[in-house]
């Protein structure tokens, strides 16, 4: 039969403890809600979460939570809701199925955790737009929603190389927000605090950075699949004691799987790069058909997203101005291909996967024709597969199969 | 009997086989209509190539199976994609560097073939079956003709009409439109054969040697005529043009296991 068996998925050992570390945060940020213990900010992905901690708020990420609803295939049930009242399906799948999910009044958080029957309600909300300016959108209407007040930063897009200027205009920004923040929370801001944040968000970027870079070993010790999972806590945790504790963790097992030459894909014989979102409801089957193609996806510029290596505690402002705005997804190209680039040369990559999300066009950059410009310049093959972060009827499983598989016979001729 | 290598490809709209003998000739081949059960029409589509041939599976040293059902049939072969199939299968008619543009039954491909044969790159179409046969078989259902007469109705156009739209569904509503309008039915019927031309010709560049395979032009000389109005040279046709990716996937499998 040509039904071949399907090799098995080698489970990390840091992954209990990643589940530990993820429900510690949202039970913590539950009992607050309950209590009223602490103020609770909703912040997106890339915003200011160093400073809101400073300020004494329990962070919450909308973002985690769309991936969830994404990652549990349940964003679809509540993406017409949203498209009810006026939020185009055309536009960001995070935000249409997250705003969906709370118009539903549902959340996986009450499956996955016992106990909760909510997401944590905001005080404030926090944005950045350097990612896009669907987060602005998406906190507005938690805004009027729960009739709380949404601040933000607006960042500079398609930004070469940052300068000063750039920096200075965010920095401007930054310490704005200072004020009403200070005000909401009722705690003074405290530089020295914020420092040891920031300090602490570095030492999570640093180790996140090098648990990312064992996959330059050959084979690599870990898969783009996984990174997806295990960055949670660079994300939801940063700016904590216990993100670094946990990278410490995940990197000392990754180094002794090199060590013990133990390869997140047996008989690894192909390397790729993945460009672009997740596909958050496929991840399963996306990582099966590589494990099956011995073809690991060995590095992502998604995952990459949360190192950020230019926080520097002796200058906060600056120093989160420059780091938020070096962010991949708010360059321009030029700047975005030297990135892929490097990456291709340091993972040693025999091909570049671009995800063209339909409602994700800022984080897809098959559209103004980087794939050709690379395949040009790199000679390495690229394919483009079509689909969307969270929006699984926007995605041809099908499709995509025969169109990777074909990308693989392609790498190896 | 000497050894045979079986290519079948099995397609959204048809399943087709081919059996190579050790010389790599054609010594059977069968395309059969593929409906819901991949794994039945397998059966068939390998009984009627084995009848043929007056073979049985022993004779088959080899067989590489393509085509979105390439991963259900019943007996041990290998898969390989109908991207690389159809490259492989054309290279073999022109053994040069070609542009491959294979309109099937759900997927339009443009495969880049290098003068060593090997797989340079491709495109395939989005998820959406403008530019595919499935498009030809609504707009014929839709028009209440067969494919066949779709054909001979394009041969007496006297007229060029361009439909804008995109979906299937919204080009039928352009087509009630131009009717309406009194545009005549073989002209309509030319238009959509052009919509397919378009949409591939959007896919990707279209240049140097073409060779076109697939069902749609196998059925519809019109789309090859078409195609090289657009491009300006005449696509080279290989002899049994939807017959290219089970004959890939035979080459391959005779490559397979005699180690090519």
């Amino acid at each position: 039969m040509s039904n071949e068996p399907q090799p098995a998925f080698k489970k990390l050992e840091s992954s209990s403890r990643l589940k530990q570390l993820m429900a510690s945060h949202f039970y913590e940020l539950d009992e607050a809600a309950r209590r009223g213990s602490h103020k609770i900010a909703w912040c997106s992905s890339v915003g200011p979460a160093e400073l809101l901690r400073s300020l004494g708020f329990l962070v919450y990420f909308p973002e985690n939570h769309a991936a969830l609803l994404g990652a549990t295939r349940e964003a679809t049930d509540y993406i017409p809701a949203a498209n009810a009242i006026g939020y185009s399906p055309e536009i960001c799948s995070y935000l249409t199925s997250d705003i969906g999910a709370c118009i539903m009044a549902e959340t996986p958080l009450s499956r996955a955790y016992p106990g909760i029957t909510r997401v944590p309600p905001p005080d404030v909300l926090v944005y950045n737009t350097n990612q896009c300016r669907a987060v602005k959108d998406w906190f507005q209407w938690y805004s009027r929603k729960f009739r709380v007040p949404c601040l933000g930063v607006q960042s500079f897009r398609q930004v070469d190389e940052v300068t000063t200027l750039h920096v200075a205009a965010i920095s401007t920004q930054l310490q704005q927000l200072i004020p009403p923040l200070q005000e909401i929370s009722g705690t003074r801001f405290d530089i020295d605090r914020l420092r040891e944040t920031l300090e602490l968000s570095l030492q999570c970027s640093k180790l996140w950075g090098k648990v990312l870079e064992t996959a330059a070993h050959r084979p690599s010790p870990l898969t783009f699949f996984d990174g997806t999972i295990h960055m949670g806590p660079a994300v939801i945790a940063r700016g904590t004691q216990s993100a670094v504790d946990y990278y410490i963790f995940l990197l000392a097992e990754l180094r002794q799987r090199i060590e013990a030459g133990v390869a997140a894909v047996d008989h690894e014989n192909c390397r790729i790069y993945w460009e672009g979102m997740p596909i958050w409801g496929k991840l399963r089957e996306l990582a099966a058909l590589f494990l099956r193609l011995k073809t690991c996806v060995v590095a992502s510029t998604y995952c990459n997203s949360w190192i950020f290596s230019d926080l520097d505690p002796r200058d906060p402002f600056e120093s989160m101005a420059r780091a938020y705005t070096e962010l991949f997804i708010t360059r321009a190209d030029d700047c975005k291909e030297r990135y892929i680039k490097k990456m291709v040369e340091f993972y040693r990559i025999d091909g570049i996967l671009f995800h063209e999300a339909k409602t994700c066009p800022d984080n897809s950059n098959s559209l103004y024709g980087m794939p050709q410009r690379l395949y040009q310049q790199l000679g390495i093959p690229t394919v483009v597969i079509h689909g969307d972060l969270n929006d699984l009827r926007l995605f041809s499983e099908e499709q995509a199969v025969t169109r990777l598989e074909a990308f693989i016979e392609q790498v190896q001729g | 009997m000497s050894e045979l290598y079986l290519g079948i490809d099995l397609g959204a709209s048809a399943t087709k086989a081919v059996l190579l003998n050790s010389r790599r000739q054609i010594v059977a081949r069968a395309a059969v209509v593929t409906g819901l059960d991949f794994t039945r029409v397998g059966q068939e589509v390998l009984a009627a190539v084995l009848r043929q041939a007056g073979a049985d599976m022993g004779h088959i040293r080899c067989a590489v199976a393509t085509g979105y059902g390439r991963k259900n049939v019943h007996f041990p072969c290998l898969t390989k994609t109908e991207i690389s199939c159809h490259g492989r299968g054309a290279y073999h008619y022109f053994p040069e560097a070609i542009t491959v543009v294979d309109i099937g039954g759900q997927d339009t491909k443009i495969i880049r073939i290098g003068p060593d044969g090997r797989l340079l790159d491709f495109q395939m179409n989005r998820k959406c079956a403008a530019g595919t046969g499935a498009f030809l078989e609504e707009m014929a259902r839709r028009l209440d003709l067969s494919l066949s007469e779709l054909e001979q109705l394009a041969g007496k156009s006297q007229k060029d009409v361009k439909l804008g739209s995109y979906c299937t569904v919204f080009t039928f509503t352009e087509i009630l439109a131009l009717s309406r309008r009194g545009i005549a039915v073989p002209d309509l019927v030319k238009a959509i054969f052009n919509a397919i031309v378009q949409r591939v010709a959007e896919l990707g560049v279209l240049s140097g040697k073409i060779v076109a395979t697939g069902g749609v032009v196998a059925y519809n000389p019109t789309v090859a005529d078409l195609l090289a109005n657009r491009i300006g040279v005449a696509p080279l046709i290989p002899p049994e043009p939807q017959l290219i990716g089970a004959l890939g996937a035979a080459l391959f499998a005779f490559e397979e296991a005699k180690h090519v």
